[in-house]
């Protein structure tokens, strides 16, 4: 049988993982597919999983009561979606739901937490590699929240 | 009036105007005949005079190639763009110009190419789009990642499809904010990067854009492996003689509408980002 093994390893936010902390993320993910509108997780809900986008795109999005929903961020091939599953109390605070026809491999958020009290070691390479990207995260909220193309001068 | 005086105004003949967005537009503006061959390079600039209110820098936004109408796309912020954007076929605008650095583009040969656009930042882009494209086989990738605030900010969008299936360039698209009915990337111009094909150490990269967004795309292609001097960027100042004369675009050592608008990073990366320049 086909495991998740090669995809994983390959993946750059696991590379050069040591082996045995690889089998142990092996062993806690699964192959998930998602219909183009069919929510991936909704706000307020447990958050115990995260996923990588294999292919397709999910949205990010709030929905203020009374409005649209509003779509903040998409990911798309490759990108590591949601951190709440670290955070206590361990809530999604927005909702993901795919643009089009997505595929990812979801990992078991609450095994990995456990795992992580376990062995210190595994706990501290795995969120060395969570922290650059909630960094990113946080640095492409801030550019949006400047508004750089709405006070742009003229040339 | 004294067509040598580079001080001077030309008074030009309006021939279209392209609404291009709901605060955006294009001037096509009749050269004099003369004036056909004296090409402008992608990148550089005129400056435009709305008679009795006042001059302002805008970029070449047309093909170089096709010297006979001379594009410039405006974006309606202020008195003079105001006075610009009222103007329609057949009025009259003052021209002085061209000036100002360009796209090292032939010096690009037989490199991939990056280039990177925010908001209004396409339009002085889009004439090294077209002269990259003209000779395509002389390139290898050609990527565009092009961000902006919303859906209905977006420049030239009819032009992608051709520049993506003629072509074979990378275009990508994302905008800041988004409604339901938008299927396309949510978030800011960096997060286009991965996934995107091109040998970074063979990569010449062009940026325009808000200079916030530029300082995180110079971050994103260092991280990925191109070298200061193959990042090109074009600055903005307070631009009003365009010679190097009056010192209101001094940046650092250098004047923005004399050794500019275009410079390579490596040049300039001392000051930039620096808050009191």
């Amino acid at each position: 049988m086909d495991t998740l093994e090669p995809l994983i390893a390959e993946h750059p936010f696991f590379k050069g993982l040591e082996k045995s902390y690889l089998e142990l993320i092996v062993g806690c993910a699964s192959n998930v597919r998602f219909d183009a509108g069919q929510f991936v997780f909704r706000e307020g809900e447990e958050a115990n999983q995260f996923y990588i986008v294999r292919r397709g795109k999910v949205a990010i999005e709030s929905s203020p009561p009374g409005q649209k929903p509003i779509n903040l961020q998409t990911f798309s091939d490759g990108e590591i979606l949601g951190w709440s599953w670290l955070v206590p109390p361990y809530h999604w605070q927005f909702d993901a739901k795919a643009v089009e026809l997505t595929r990812a491999i979801t990992l078991d958020g609450k095994c990995l937490r456990n795992k992580c009290l376990e062995d210190h070691s595994f706990g501290y390479e795995l969120l060395s590699r969570l922290v650059p990207v909630l960094g990113k995260a946080l640095e492409a909220a801030r550019m949006q929240l400047l508004d750089v193309y709405g006070v742009q001068q003229q040339r | 009036m004294d067509a040598s005086n580079p001080m001077i105004p030309q008074p030009r003949k309006v021939k279209r105007v392209i609404r291009e967005t709901h605060d955006t537009f294009t001037l096509c503006v009749e050269p004099e005949i003369h004036e056909q061959e004296k090409l402008f390079k992608p990148g550089q600039f005129n400056m435009l005079y709305a008679f009795g209110v006042g001059e302002v820098p805008i970029s070449f936004s047309g093909d170089p190639g096709k010297p006979n109408l001379c594009h410039h796309t405006i974006r309606n912020v202020g008195t003079v763009t105001r006075a610009l954007a009222n103007l329609k076929a057949g009025d009259m605008v003052g021209v002085r110009g061209p000036f100002g650095s360009a796209w090292p583009v032939k010096e690009s040969r037989g490199n991939d190419i990056v280039i990177i656009a925010g908001g209004i930042g396409l339009a002085p882009l889009r004439p090294a789009i077209y002269a990259l494209l003209e000779e395509r086989d002389q390139f290898g990738e050609i990527v565009l990642l092009y961000g902006a605030r919303t859906q209905e900010d977006l420049l030239f969008t009819k032009e992608f499809e051709t520049w993506r299936g003629k072509y074979g360039v990378q275009v990508r698209v994302t905008i800041d904010s988004a409604g339901p009915n938008w299927k396309g990337n949510v978030g800011v111009v960096t997060t286009l990067f991965p996934g995107v094909r091109f040998d970074p150490a063979n990569t010449v990269a062009m940026i325009c854009g808000p200079e916030v967004m530029m300082r995180f795309a110079v971050i994103e292609l260092k991280n990925c492996g191109t070298a200061e001097k193959n990042i090109h960027v074009t600055m903005e100042r307070n631009m009003k003689c365009a010679i190097g004369f009056c010192g209101h675009c001094q940046f650092g050592p250098a004047f923005i509408c004399k050794d500019g608008p275009v410079f390579s990073f490596a040049e300039i990366s001392p000051f930039f980002g620096i808050r009191e320049i």
